[in-house]
């Protein structure tokens, strides 16, 4: 029997790689990949609790996630092909289209 | 038996995720998330949430890495491998970044009447796919719903957006 409390320091350990992938790395693909890592250890702990609580509902939000990451990702991957077709570019600090 | 499987899992689970982010080309950083994604497939079963198990496998491993494969293929990474590795001015966020993860360990490790209450209730008795489903189209079928309009919307805006860059060239 693993302890609840694991689980939640491995998806703790997971968030923090994927905010250090986000907030550290310039190429804009990487940046994405580490969206989906974080999104991925939020549903651990969903499920974590979902399972010690033995509520299902948790394990709907993780569906839920699932479902939402999957449009995400789509709009983003398409606008990650047009933006390099305009701007030939995949590094996040030279897309300032939008002053941002 | 199950804590040396969980301790195996998540020694891989973190390990891919630190090459995702260290890794300088992006194939290798998708080929990493990959190996995760499935060691998170894993860490469900531990969580006897076969379903969700098998979603992952499909949603994530096989549609979203593939597509981010796919994509990689079609841009030129290999300039993007030779230039800069880091963004200027890390060190503030990397103070930043260990804060943060030191404070949800203190968080986690030091919360005692979390873990008191989890203790007593008896996990087992959910492992069944049919009281998933059973409240997922009952009490959620409305979220459900709205869920395939937020897909189909997506599927529509992905398509237009790159079309939309073909015609204007």
């Amino acid at each position: 029997m693993v302890p609840l409390s694991w689980y939640l320091i491995l998806g703790a350990v997971l968030f923090v790689v994927g905010i250090a992938g986000v907030l550290l790395r310039r190429n804009v693909l990487i940046v994405l990949l580490s969206l989906e890592l974080m999104l991925n250890s939020v549903n651990i702990n969903l499920v974590a609790f979902s399972h010690f609580f033995g509520d299902f509902r948790g394990q709907i939000i993780a569906i839920f996630v699932i479902a939402i990451t999957a449009a995400e990702v789509a709009v983003a991957l398409g606008v990650l092909v047009a933006l390099v077709r305009n701007k030939a570019t995949l590094e996040v600090d030279e897309v300032t289209i939008m002053k941002g | 038996m199950e804590q040396a499987f969980f301790l195996l899992i998540a020694t891989v689970a973190v390990g891919a995720g630190i090459m995702v982010v260290a890794a300088r080309n992006p194939t290798h950083s998708a080929m990493a998330l990959m190996v995760c994604f499935v060691q998170v497939a894993a860490v469900f079963l531990l969580l006897r949430s076969p379903i969700l198990a098998v979603i992952q496998m499909f949603v994530y491993v096989g549609a979203v890495i593939i597509l981010f494969l796919f994509v990689i293929m079609m841009l030129d990474v290999q300039a993007e491998a030779r230039t800069r590795f880091l963004k200027k001015g890390v060190t503030v966020t990397i103070v930043g970044i260990c804060l943060l993860g030191g404070e949800m360990l203190a968080l986690l490790l030091g919360s005692d009447l979390l873990f008191a209450q989890s203790a007593n209730l008896l996990p087992d008795q959910m492992s069944s796919v049919g009281g998933l489903g059973e409240i997922l189209f009952t009490e959620y079928l409305f979220p459900f719903e709205v869920a395939s309009v937020i897909l189909l919307t997506a599927l529509v805006g992905a398509i237009i957006l790159t079309r939309q860059a073909e015609e204007g060239r």
